[in-house]
């Protein structure tokens, strides 16, 4: 069962390749059909595989680095990975069919970007996961500066790649450190690193795979990025690279470094991720455009997922192996569903960006009424985002929120001071996601219309609003049944933790502890829905049904002026109104922000003006310094062009003694 | 409890729970006048107020949505929902397994974020004011919750709301960290709650303003039913209080194959009428004698909230490391 | 002599009123107004009065009884009331100014009661679950004390963070069993109180009316009226 699986799925990788160059020499739609009908039977492959038990299986290429063989490999880690690519790859391949007339210019690298990600999760060995790294890295590039005319997206385009490159270092510098005695992955793992190679290790794979992941204080280029790309590739990158992305950090610390690493491994990915869900949530209130609201919720949840694994890795070199269990399925669920709903909103906001005309949320509002599909579409994502029950977010942060209760376990009293503040920070960036959630479905989708786009907003296409209908689908099935989820991901705990959820997690719902009562996602929606026919019931027999339009009340202004139909949008709510509590209070500490008020003199007929500034604490504190160091370097350098010819012998002979001398003491030693 | 005792138990706590919300409301307003020097309204008329807005027929505003119509009946979901997972008067009530604390916490989210999205689609700066002072004020509660539940899973062991009340009923002394947890919790249920110092239920101005501008464009029986929300919320915290950090009298489990023990609910009903009645009292004095705060304090308020919880948690893990070694 | 073992009823109680002492202190931490501040001061002489007195019924040691008076009358009830005169009559100002907001102050006083409980534990080891508490209770309030010297700029403020830190001193010394001059010490802090506050307001009194003569306050005063 297994080998059939790699099979097909390998041939896979090939079919979605030799599309992307069929494309480049045929019409766009030729991609795009290829890669949803190759997802589609991959999605279908990996379920049964899973299902099936998840037997790992490997199969040996002929070709490959330096003419030896690359190896691939399908494990039940990397089935749940492809299943969720698989799903994802479909519901962007079907929205990218409604091209409005124009198709990308780009679309060749979109059935590239899927065979990428493909092959890096069915990677066997060094070779295939860098291949398949940077083959990710270079097609997402393309898809990115589709738009390339604007400058914004040139910008965007460059902090990418740049940022990419050095992922894509640093990923090959820690599988050269782990790849001492050979290459593939069977090898590797019999030789687990230790001591400080382990740990330059550990900081490589969080400066690498991690940046592409989109951890702070390396996730500055996610939001322009993202925002940036077009609809279902933003959806690709936001729900698929970044799992890619965990994944390959799974696989190199979970897996290929051996479970007998040290407890505090578990700490830098707490504190990265903690990091990452506070910024992320906090810049998800702040930000104006729709898609880079949805990019910083992205790294906020990257930051969830990174703080499971990081209690995960500490229980299992603490010999916890049911904290373990419980913190890896609360990982490997919010992996799930976040890239499932993260893709669900994407779509809706493409869809919104072309029927409604613009991305910027100023702009949008009323368009529940006016693109229904997409409106209740985005009503379930925006749940899940904001955590309530019994959506698909909620579950995976009950789990999540439990594994840190039970991380108190893990040490002594510092180290449980340490998780007493990740739990309040955990739940900060929970709730700041919840207001940012209800913040960009309150602006976008609701209230009066704030442009003439807005008014005359038109829906999605049949392909978008189908794929956006099988995520919304899952996303509730998920919501409803997360013990199934887990009962896929049960294959995978094995693997990596050598632990399983028997007696937690089962078709009715999950709990911490065996056999004792936890969340019941069924039982809750069961009690809502009793709740609501009771209300229903009571309203209809005691209460006046139907209502009366009129004007809103809003303390008696009475109806607006004629030749504002829609009433003045200035008198509504904007987006940046919605959140300014919160930079008032959250933004001077987080993100830096100065108010600076510019006040004309009296007699001065000009409007006074407010600016607010604030920076990513990442770009103030890491990156500008860098490029600060970086021109002064330059400027270094530069000036070695301007020596004479005695300066310049001068330098080589010092070059050449100094060379001499390391010889002499090397050979006195 | 057998499962026929359970869901008998859970119906009589539907009816208390429904009936006696809008009487908690009218007895709080009413130590409230009497405190001022006022007669006050007398204890049933939240309950004639109610009737009346629900013979009276909605006007929406134009403009706005099926959410709009819908977000009453859901937010009273909701809270009724919640409401049926909280105990009154005895544990072991059918719905037991299902009642965690972070999914109560959860529900309750969700009827806020309900009331938000329809105070956003009304198109109005009160509405938008309503909403973005709610969810800014829910962004520093959050924590707190999440360290009093904290506490009492570290105590208790588990954060099913049943099992810890079995546990803190079955006795765990006089603990600094119950005791802070129950401050903590008095100020999140204050802040939750909407009432003063955090928001006053009975202003009308804008400056003063945060649930009452959410539910400005409301009338008729979505009025009636958001009221009635407010109500309930406020006993169920109440109640949340009781279950928590004083079960004394609540009936307790009495195992599988137990037969009804009638006296032991009555007894229970008394106890958790007499908590309601003695919180409601604490509340109306508490609430007479505190002006409301600035808006930009509350943050602080709640902040001091999660500190106390912190240092709650803080004094467990000492005092658990005695209870591990103990000379 | 027989100490309370963790557990039991008679250690709950000890470490509620020296919970409730570090309780106070951040309270003190917490104000913005100074007649706020000395009333909260009094009430945590009370309770380090209650603890005293528990103790001395804890470790069977009467000379904790007299602690406790001198704690209730000269600290809970005779000093406030002299501030609360000294207040009005020299027309300080009400409030309180800060040089660190509320909130960071507060959350580094958290981080100093973590420090404290590190610090005690580990090198108590070998001592009853009480005393282990007590003094990780006490070392909190003395840091408590000195952050709130440190962080405000009134001088009442630091006058009192500097008697709530010789609160925590006294309720490390009632803790410890068998502690000798537990009485001699309360009254010679008492002394050194005395002449702080006063030396204080004296300096106050003759930068503003350029003398020391009391009578000057009751005219100063009456010309008020």
């Amino acid at each position: 069962m297994s080998g059939p699986a790699l099979a097909v799925l390998a041939s896979a990788v090939g079919l979605l390749l030799a599309l992307g160059v069929a494309t480049a020499f045929s019409r766009a739609k030729v991609g795009f059909w290829g890669a949803l009908l190759v997802c589609g039977a991959g999605a279908v492959v990996a379920l049964v595989y899973l299902i099936g038990g998840a037997e790992p299986a490997m199969l040996t290429l002929p070709f490959g680095l330096a003419g030896q063989s690359t190896i691939l490999a399908l494990d039940g880690i990397s089935g749940l990975f492809v299943l969720l690519l698989m799903l994802s790859g479909t519901a962007a391949a079907a929205a990218s069919l409604d091209d409005h007339g124009h198709p990308p210019a780009t679309a060749p690298a979109f059935p590239v970007f899927l065979g990428a990600m493909l092959l890096t999760l069915l990677a066997g060995d060094a070779f295939a996961v860098v291949a398949g790294f940077e083959l990710m890295s270079l097609a997402s590039f393309v898809l990115v500066v589709t738009s390339h005319r604007e400058q914004s997206v040139r910008a965007a385009g460059v902090l990418y790649i740049g940022m990419a490159a050095i992922a894509g270092v640093c990923l090959i510098a820690a599988l050269a450190l782990l790849s001492a005695h050979g290459i593939s992955f069977a090898a590797i793992r019999a030789h687990p690193p230790e001591g400080w190679r382990a740990a330059v290790v550990l900081a490589l794979v969080l400066l690498g795979p991690g940046s592409k992941a989109g951890l702070a204080p390396l996730h500055v280029w996610l939001p322009p990025a993202h925002a940036s790309a077009p609809g279902p590739v933003s959806a690709l990158m936001s729900g698929a690279m970044t799992k890619i992305a965990v994944y390959v950090m799974i696989r190199l610390l979970f897996d290929l470094c051996g479970p007998a690493q040290p407890l505090w491994w578990g700490l830098p990915l707490l504190a990265m991720g903690l990091a990452s869900a506070v910024l992320g949530a906090f810049r998800a209130n702040v930000e104006t455009d729709v898609k880079a609201v949805l990019a910083c919720s992205t790294i906020e949840n990257i930051g969830l997922v990174t703080i499971g694994l990081g209690v995960a890795l500490a229980a299992r070199a603490a010999d916890l192996s049911a904290l373990a269990g419980l913190a890896l399925g609360a990982a490997l669920l919010h992996v799930i569903a976040h890239g499932l709903f993260k893709t669900l909103l994407f779509l809706c906001a493409g869809a919104i960006q072309y029927g409604a005309g613009s991305r910027l949320m100023g702009r949008l509002g009323g368009l529940l009424q006016r693109m229904p599909i997409t409106g209740c579409a985005m009503l379930l994502g925006g749940a899940c985002l904001a955590g309530l029950p019994p959506s698909a977010g909620f579950a995976s942060e009950w789990m999540l929120l439990q594994s840190v209760l039970g991380a108190v376990r893990l040490g002594g009293l510092g180290l449980q001071i340490v998780v007493c503040v990740l739990a309040a920070g955990l739940a900060l960036a929970i709730a700041l996601a919840g207001c940012a959630a209800v913040r960009l479905v309150g602006v976008a989708l609701l209230g009066r219309p704030r442009s003439a786009t807005a008014i005359a907003a038109v829906e999605a296409g049949p392909p978008v609003r189908w794929a956006m209908l099988g995520l919304a689908v899952m996303v509730g099935l998920i919501g409803l049944f997360p013990g199934a989820v887990l009962g896929l991901a049960a294959p995978a705990l094995r693997a990596l933790a050598d632990t399983n959820l028997a007696g937690r997690a089962d078709a009715l719902g999950v709990s911490a502890i065996a056999r004792a009562q936890g969340y019941v996602p069924l039982g809750v929606a069961l009690l809502l829905a009793i709740a609501a026919v009771g209300i229903m019931l009571v309203l209809r027999a005691r209460a006046i049904l139907g209502h009366r339009g009129g004007p809103a009340w809003d303390c008696g202004f009475g109806a607006p002026p004629d030749w504002l139909p829609f009433g003045d949008p200035l008198t509504q709510y904007s987006a940046g109104g919605f959140s300014q509590p919160l930079r008032r209070i959250l933004g001077p500490v987080l993100v830096s922000a100065t108010v600076s008020v510019d006040m004309p003199r009296p007699g001065d007929t000009r409007p006074a003006m407010l600016r607010e500034h604030s920076q990513d604490p990442a770009s103030q504190y890491l990156f500008a310094p860098i490029a600060a160091l970086r021109a002064h370097m330059s400027g270094l350098a530069d000036r070695m062009q301007f020596l004479t010819v005695r300066q310049i012998l001068s330098v080589m002979v010092t070059a050449l003694i100094l060379f001499l001398i390391f010889i002499a003491v090397l050979e006195q030693l | 409890m057998s499962s026929v005792a359970g869901l008998l138990a859970l119906l009589l706590h539907l009816a208390l729970v429904l009936a006696g919300a809008p009487l908690l409301l009218g007895l709080l307003r009413l130590i409230k006048a009497r405190m001022v020097g006022r007669a006050g309204p007398p204890v049933l008329q939240p309950w004639r107020d109610l009737l009346r807005l629900m013979r009276k027929q909605p006007v929406v505003a134009d403009g706005t949505s099926w959410l709009f119509r819908s977000a009453p009946a859901v937010a009273l979901a909701a809270t009724c929902t919640a409401a049926a997972l909280v105990p009154s008067f005895a544990l072991g009530m059918t719905t037991a397994p299902v009642g965690d604390l972070l999914v109560i916490g959860g529900l309750l989210a969700l009827g806020r974020a309900v009331l938000a999205l329809a105070a956003m689609d009304s198109g109005t700066a009160f509405g938008g004011i309503g909403a973005s002072r709610e969810m800014t004020f829910s962004v520093f509660a959050e924590p707190v919750f999440f360290l009093i539940v904290f506490t009492l899973a570290l105590i208790t062991g588990s954060t099913n709301l049943d099992t810890a009340s079995s546990v803190v009923n079955a006795g765990v002394g006089l603990r600094i960290s119950m005791a802070l947890g129950l401050v903590a919790t008095t100020t999140l249920a204050i802040a939750e709650c909407g009432r003063v110092p955090v928001d006053n239920p009975a202003s009308h101005l804008e400056l003063t303003m945060v649930h009452e501008a959410m539910v400005l464009e409301y009338s008729g029986r979505h009025l009636a039913m958001i009221e009635f929300t407010a109500a309930l919320k406020l006993l169920l915290w109440m109640s949340v209080i009781a279950v928590l950090f004083c079960p004394f009298g609540i009936a307790p489990h009495d195992g599988p194959g137990a037969t009804l023990a009638p006296w032991l609910w009555l007894l229970g009903i008394a106890a958790w009428a007499a908590k309601m009645v003695l919180l409601a009292v604490a509340l109306a004095v508490f609430e007479t004698i505190q002006a409301k705060m600035r808006v930009f304090r509350v943050p602080e308020l709640l902040g001091m909230a999660l500190l106390l919880g912190l240092l709650a948690v803080i004094f467990l893990f000492v005092s658990q490391g005695f209870a591990q070694g103990a000379p | 002599m027989e100490h309370f073992g963790y557990g039991t009823m008679g250690y709950d109680v000890a470490h509620m009123l020296g919970g409730g002492v570090l309780l106070l202190s951040f309270a003190l931490l917490s104000q913005r107004r100074i007649a706020a501040l000395i009333n909260i001061y009094a009430l945590q002489a009370i309770v380090l009065a209650a603890a005293a007195c528990w103790q001395g019924f804890a470790q069977d040691a009467p000379h904790l009884y007299i602690t406790a008076a001198i704690a209730f009358a000269a600290k809970g009830v005779i000093i406030p009331l002299a501030l609360h005169r000294f207040v009005h009559r020299l027309n300080l100002s009400g409030s309180v100014d800060t040089a660190l907001g509320i909130f960071p102050s507060m959350a580094l006083g958290v981080a100093l009661v973590a420090l404290a409980i590190m610090v005690v534990l580990p090198t108590t080891s070998q001592s009853q679950a009480l005393t282990r508490e007590d003094l990780a209770l006490a070392l909190s309030v003395v840091l408590l004390g000195l952050l709130m010297m440190i962080t405000r700029r009134t001088v009442i403020t630091q006058v009192i963070g500097f008697m709530s830190l010789e609160n925590g001193l006294i309720l490390a010394a009632v803790g410890v069993e068998g502690m000798p001059l537990v009485v001699e010490l309360s009254v010679a802090v008492l002394v050194l109180v005395a002449f702080v506050v006063f030396g204080v307001f004296f300096r106050r009194l003759r930068a503003q009316f350029h003398s020391l003569n009391v009578e000057h306050l009751d005219r100063v005063g009456s010309a008020h009226r």
